[in-house]
């Protein structure tokens, strides 16, 4: 990890309230691993002082870039930034998706929202390529489709209104295809609480691997503050883990989703 | 120039150390800044056996600060030692540890043991944590109780013993007092305020504890007044803190009697602010022609 200002080259809408950043960060690009995060200091929030954490989308040269969705004070403030101002960065941090083997596993990867942008490198770096299940409310709540398209990966969409792809939840085109076949796949999840669960299970029924990168809110991203921990199984019963530190992402099985309510 | 300062028999090369709770154990932030340049290291609050802490969310962001109810999770005494105090106990800076308890006599076995590991810089008294049943800040608002608590610790060590004061109190100054004739060797002022924020939305609170303690610039010239207040009533050194998130902030502080500061909230953001303030601190007395940092103590014009 690096505390780094950052240049942005870029900072556009991708569709609705998502917009896409690009930053030139030299020496943070090679040490990213598919599902880290960039914890972002929005230098012009005055009066909103903690960092933001985003999932890292996409590595290209000595830039990296993120997914976002204009959410309220931060990210507004951040959707208005322009090429050539500055952030202040701390990345990669935390402990990301564990990279398929070559010849093992075919990941299928489950998105909701912009949990897309977590998935992309996992997708990029795989030496197979599989299916990415996406979901999301509406046809503009679904990003990304043509940058897995553009790497050959089979994207599989679900919308709860019906406007783009099946209508439902995302588990639905999941659960069908691993009724098809389970055997040598791996699941690797992204999204909400209630997504990354309803997954979970789906894994534990179908006895297939699966790993969740979780959402938690966040302080200080580095594992002093103690704000972003989740319950995890600890010999008997449970303990708290961060996730900005032994996580974001977890292997489903350890997750004590039944103490967490 | 002289930038060291005495806190009790503990020497810090310079007056900055971290506020117990806002910088883990150390060693999460050693990849980011030299822990060595610090004037000390304070730990998160240790009790004697390990803490599950609250459950979540356990912090909010509000204007100009930030709610915690993280609920002192921690590791124990034997956790601490076995996990974290390798990589402390080789730092050039000393390591101050803040220890709380539920009993008088907690207070006293978790400083008992502290004083048996040695090495140690120094010990803070917890006695004014908002975010715990039991424990915490019953003792930090009462004069009788904390006297009872700073007192059972000086006969439990030798090594200096700060004690973290309450902001909750009509008045410092008696408390102030109670813990320096019990035997506390130098006082931190202050922890963090009782506060609340509820989402509009859903019209829950922003915290699963309901309440939190709030921190950052927002409570800063409180704690101004509570440092001058306590300075006032105390001849022993005082730790101050609250909001700081530069030199001029930190200046402040000791102007109005503090002899040393910690950086505490802005760790989260900015993890080098300590530096930038040791750094901050050498040029005022550069430009204000000031030879030793003592002068800076007490020295608001009134």
């Amino acid at each position: 990890m690096l505390e780094q200002t950052v240049t942005i080259v870029s900072n556009e809408r991708d569709t609705d309230q998502y917009f896409r950043l690009v930053v030139r960060a030299p020496q943070i690009t090679p040490l990213i691993q598919p599902g880290q995060f960039a914890h972002v200091r929005i230098l012009p929030l005055k009066d909103a002082l903690l960092r933001r954490p985003f999932s890292i989308f996409q590595v290209a040269g000595d830039t990296f870039s993120i997914l976002y969705k204009n959410v309220g004070k931060g990210t507004e403030v951040l959707s208005r930034m322009r090429a050539g101002e500055e952030l202040s960065v701390i990345a990669p941090l935390g402990h990301g998706f564990t990279v398929p083997a070559a010849g093992g596993e075919t990941p299928l990867l489950v998105a909701g929202g912009y949990g897309m942008a977590a998935m992309f490198l996992l997708a990029q770096r795989s030496p197979q390529t599989g299916i990415v299940f996406v979901g999301g409310r509406r046809r503009v709540d679904i990003l990304c489709e043509k940058d897995f398209a553009a790497i050959g990966w089979e994207v599989r969409v679900a919308t709860e209104d019906g406007s783009h792809g099946e209508k439902g939840l995302v588990t639905q085109p999941l659960l069908a295809e691993l009724k098809r076949s389970a055997v040598g796949r791996k699941l690797f999840a992204c999204g909400p609480t209630p997504m990354l669960e309803a997954v979970g299970k789906i894994a534990e029924d179908i006895a297939v691997a699966c790993e969740l990168s979780m959402d938690e809110h966040m302080c200080c991203g580095v594992g002093t503050c103690l704000t972003c921990v989740i319950k995890v199984k600890a010999g008997d019963g449970w303990e708290y883990q961060r996730t900005c530190t032994e996580g974001p992402v977890f292997d489903s099985r350890s997750i004590a989703w039944e103490v967490a309510k | 120039m002289n930038l060291s300062v005495k806190i009790g028999k503990l020497t810090m090369q310079n007056p900055v150390t971290v506020a117990s709770g806002t910088f883990g154990y150390g060693a999460e932030y050693a990849r980011l800044i030299d822990l060595n340049q610090l004037g000390a290291v304070t730990v998160k609050g240790i009790r004697l056996n390990p803490v599950p802490g609250n459950p979540t969310p356990r912090t909010a962001e509000v204007t100009s600060g930030m709610l915690n109810a993280i609920g002192l999770q921690g590791p124990g005494v034997d956790g601490f030692i076995k996990k974290y105090w390798p990589f402390l106990r080789e730092l050039k800076v000393p390591t101050i540890i803040n220890i709380w308890g539920t009993t008088v006599e907690e207070y006293a076995e978790v400083a008992r043991r502290f004083d048996a590991l040695g090495g140690v810089g120094a010990l803070e008294l917890n006695v004014s944590c908002p975010n715990i049943k039991e424990g915490g800040a019953q003792f930090g608002t009462d004069p009788k109780l904390l006297a009872q608590v700073v007192a059972a610790c000086r006969a439990a060590t030798t090594l200096p013993l700060i004690t973290k004061m309450s902001p909750n109190v009509p008045s410092i100054a008696p408390l102030a007092k109670a813990a320096e004739d019990a035997g506390s060797d130098a006082l931190a002022v202050t922890n963090s305020f009782p506060a609340m924020a509820i989402d509009i939305e859903t019209r829950r609170p922003k915290l699963a504890n309901l309440t939190g303690g709030l921190t950052g610039p927002a409570i800063k010239p409180i704690a101004i007044k509570l440092v001058w207040e306590a300075a006032k009533a105390v001849k022993i050194p005082i730790i101050g803190m609250g909001g700081i998130q530069n030199a001029a902030d930190a200046i402040e502080f000791m102007m109005a009697g503090a002899t040393a500061v910690a950086v505490g909230t802005a760790n989260f953001y900015e993890p080098q602010t300590s530096l930038f303030i040791i750094a901050g601190i050498r040029d005022y007395m550069a430009r204000k022609q000031i030879v030793d940092v003592r002068e800076v103590t007490s020295s608001v014009r009134v």
